[in-house]
């Protein structure tokens, strides 16, 4: 619903993105009293009758292959997915640099990406912040540990993430509800795991498993995927947005593409401008401070976008590192064929949507091949029956008739899938800007991308990979995946942008000629301008990004509402 | 009629839910599982599937039919991609995908002229005898590494094998006889019965 502003209108705070950063924002500074407005680039969503939850294959007619078979190759193309998260946007490209291979996804939704991730939720360890220190790359953290410690506690708190107390000094402990009790597919994992001396633990997610502020606990139909109209998995859509609605506080402006940052003649933040993508018509919002959480990508364009006579550069880019020290996590997959789990008897392994247990980084006291670390997120099993699942099975047996019938049905829930997620040591090669000859749909210039992994990525994809056939093996399985040292895809690596973890590109520091923002998400040149998304990270820890940023947004946000109290913004 | 009124109902209540209040309502478990129960009834009741092809023509149909229950026929246990909807999932998805287009389409007119050089007739007035013999060259890589003129009939069969495969596996005759378990909302999961050892 398009919200009517009233000319002249001044809120306090305007926030850019409603996903995991906004959503947060929005939390802490309505309830803090701010009045807030929140540009989101796509529609309101509906989980009544936009999520697909419990809905059948056959009650598709696409059968969640989706149009033409195109979820075969491109996984947001099924129905069946939580709507509007995109591998491409029509009348939206980014381009890539003559070499780069990049993928960049992209939601368009109230909640943004918080709708579509794997609720995989990892607190960075206290070495994940001073990585240079370590081992002399990158850069450290303006912050430590023991800083975002007490925001991790708020949003796990708040949130819900289930997970166990293991002391383990590279996967901190956070504020956790009950795992959920291991499916076939995990215990599989922990056998292999105990034989190799390989840790496995239940895993980190934020989906509940006990009621918390009137959210029921997940009731394990294994399709968070789809979104959840239980709430019982975290979205900022669902989560975080409600709150800050109920002050009465929040003015939520959807299909709002913002344009440019305004500033005024003393160079602070003034408003945004933005397009209405339902009218075409151009629009503003005055307002005191601005939040950018658009996604670190959107975020870095927006700023780079947003030139001015004092800021011929972009907004909050005088060091000029805005675009610059752009990371994915490293990836690499695997997949292997478990005997034992065809003797299994049919059973109900739905489960939370993916891994009950997970393999945090094990290897952290002793010297490896590479620096840094990753952990491997898994699954597998009798998985509820699916349009392309028995390619691989049709490939490998050939034939037909009866005997390939009974041949998939023995095979069914027989494999287990490996999933490699490490650090990415920042290089020059990759970053992105402004691509000075391509405007989008609404006539904003569009980012143009450049990846690069280097040694360092390749030696980790390779360990994984010897990981995974190691695990498979193990068990008494076959291992399937088959990669080459050579090629555009040594070892298996993963293109830049694939694992969907992309942060850095406005990275926080405390030297102001090196970085873009303060500790606080806070631009060194702009006052009344924050960046709480991924753009603000300095490292890309193993870990899966999103409880990072909400610990970050959420610190960001008090920071500004203390501010904003003593009148200093 | 009265699960219809019953569904619009629910429907109309969510959608009360959901514009009533600034923040987002949610529903139980139950509530969503209800509903997409009387959705699949309601589909049922219609009877059928009352679908026309959209982009195999009638001949082209029959040949498709044929070769999807030949891929996964019925057997004592269950039935085949036939009941399953598998010609018609391929249908659907075909008449989107130019690709599909050429691979399935072409690939059954070069079945029946295949079938018309070696047996002087269709594929589908062939003897069992010789239907067998031309799809076990072409359900092969092997052959077609051997003699490359059967190279359009495998990665045509191909193709067809994995959309059959999907059509029977997705159908709820095939996620019956798979015998998988789950879908619904439970209280509390109850993990893995003793798993064997490796």
């Amino acid at each position: 619903m398009p919200e009517i502003i009233r000319p002249g209108k001044v809120f306090d705070v305007c926030i850019i993105g409603s996903g995991a950063a906004g959503g947060a924002a929005a939390k802490v500074l309505t309830e803090g009293g701010l009045n807030v407005a929140m540009l989101e680039a796509g529609p309101m969503v509906h989980p009544e009758t936009d999520y697909k939850e419990h809905v059948w294959p056959y009650e598709l007619d696409h059968r969640g292959a989706g149009i033409g078979g195109g979820a075969f190759t491109d996984y947001t193309k099924t129905q069946f997915m939580a709507p509007n998260g995109y591998w491409s946007i029509e009348g939206e490209p980014y381009t890539k640099a003559p070499g780069t291979d990049f993928q960049w996804f992209r939601s368009r939704i109230v909640g943004g990406r918080t709708n579509h991730w794997g609720r995989i939720a990892l607190r960075n360890s206290d070495a994940d912040f001073r990585a240079r220190s370590t081992d002399g790359c990158g850069d450290d953290w303006p912050i430590s540990y023991q800083d975002i410690a007490p925001y991790y506690d708020k949003v796990e708190s708040y949130v819900g993430v289930f997970g166990t107390k293991e002391n383990i000094p590279s996967a901190p402990d956070g504020i956790f509800m009950p795992p959920p009790t291991p499916r076939c597919s995990d215990l599989v994992f922990k056998r292999a795991c105990d034989k190799l001396g390989i840790l496995c633990v239940p895993s980190r997610r934020a989906i509940l498993t006990k009621p918390l502020n009137g959210r029921p606990p997940c009731h394990y139909c294994a399709q968070c995927f789809r979104g959840c109209k239980t709430a019982s998995n975290f979205s900022s859509s669902q989560v975080l947005i409600p709150p800050a609605m109920a002050t009465g506080r929040l003015t939520l402006i959807t299909n709002a593409m913002a344009r440019e940052i305004l500033v005024n003649d003393e160079g602070m933040a003034r408003g945004v401008s933005y397009i209405d993508r339902t009218t075409r018509l151009d629009q503003e919002v005055r307002a005191r401070a601005v939040v950018v959480a658009g996604s670190t990508c959107e975020s870095t364009r927006l700023l780079l976008n947003s030139r001015s006579r004092q800021f011929p550069n972009g907004l909050a880019n005088s060091s000029g590192v805005v675009g610059r020290y752009l990371m994915d996590s490293v990836g690499s997959n695997g997949m292997g064929y478990i005997p034992a789990l065809e003797k299994m008897p049919p059973h109900n392994h739905d489960g939370v949507e993916g891994m009950h247990l997970y393999i945090p980084w094990w290897k952290f006291d002793r010297k490896n091949d590479f620096l840094r670390g990753y952990h491997i997120e898994f699954g597998g099993g009798r998985n509820m029956p699916s349009a392309g699942m028995f390619h691989g099975v049709c490939e490998q047996h050939e034939g037909y008739g009866l005997d390939l019938k009974r041949h998939c049905k023995q095979k069914y829930g027989a494999f287990i899938y490996m999933s490699g997620r490490g650090e990415m040591i920042p290089n020059d090669d990759t970053y992105c800007e402004i691509d000075p000859n391509v405007v989008d749909e609404w006539g904003i210039p569009v980012l143009r991308f450049h990846f690069k992994s280097g040694p360092n990525e390749i030696k980790m994809a390779k360990d994984m990979q010897e990981t995974f056939r190691s695990i498979v093996e193990a068990v008494g399985g076959t291992y399937l995946t088959h990669t080459s040292p050579e090629g555009d895809s040594p070892y298996g690596l993963e293109k830049g942008g694939a694992i969907i973890h992309e942060v850095g590109t406005a990275r926080m520091g405390k030297n102001r000629r090196t970085s873009a923002l303060n500790e606080f998400c806070q631009a060194h040149d702009v006052k009344n301008l924050f960046v709480t998304d991924g753009a603000c990270f300095v490292s890309n820890a193993e870990k899966n990004p999103t409880l990072t940023i909400l610990a970050l947004s959420w610190r960001a946000s008090e920071y500004l509402l203390d501010q904003a109290k003593k009148g200093n913004v | 009629m009265s699960i219809r009124v019953s569904r619009r109902d629910l429907l109309k209540n969510l959608a009360i839910g959901m514009t009533a209040g600034p923040a987002l309502s949610t529903i139980s478990a139950q509530a969503a599982e209800h509903v997409h129960h009387l959705v699949e009834q309601e589909r049922t009741d219609a009877g059928g599937t009352g679908y026309t092809p959209k982009f195999f023509p009638p001949h082209q149909d029959q040949l498709l039919r044929t070769l999807c229950e030949m891929i996964i026929p019925a057997d004592g246990e269950t039935g085949g991609a036939v009941e399953a909807g598998a010609p018609e999932f391929i249908d659907l998805l075909t008449s989107e995908n130019s690709e599909y287009q050429m691979t399935l389409g072409g690939g059954l007119a070069w079945l029946d002229s295949s079938c018309v050089d070696r047996y002087s007739k269709p594929f589908l007035d062939c003897s069992a005898s010789q239907q067998k013999q031309i799809l076990d060259l072409i359900a092969y890589r092997e052959n077609a590494a051997k003699n490359p003129e059967l190279g359009p009939g495998v990665a045509f069969f191909s193709l067809l094998r994995d959309l059959t495969s999907d059509g029977f596996f997705t159908s709820k005759i095939g996620i019956k006889y798979l015998e998988y378990i789950g879908n619904t909302a439970l209280a509390e999961f109850p993990g893995c019965p003793p798993l064997p050892e490796s």
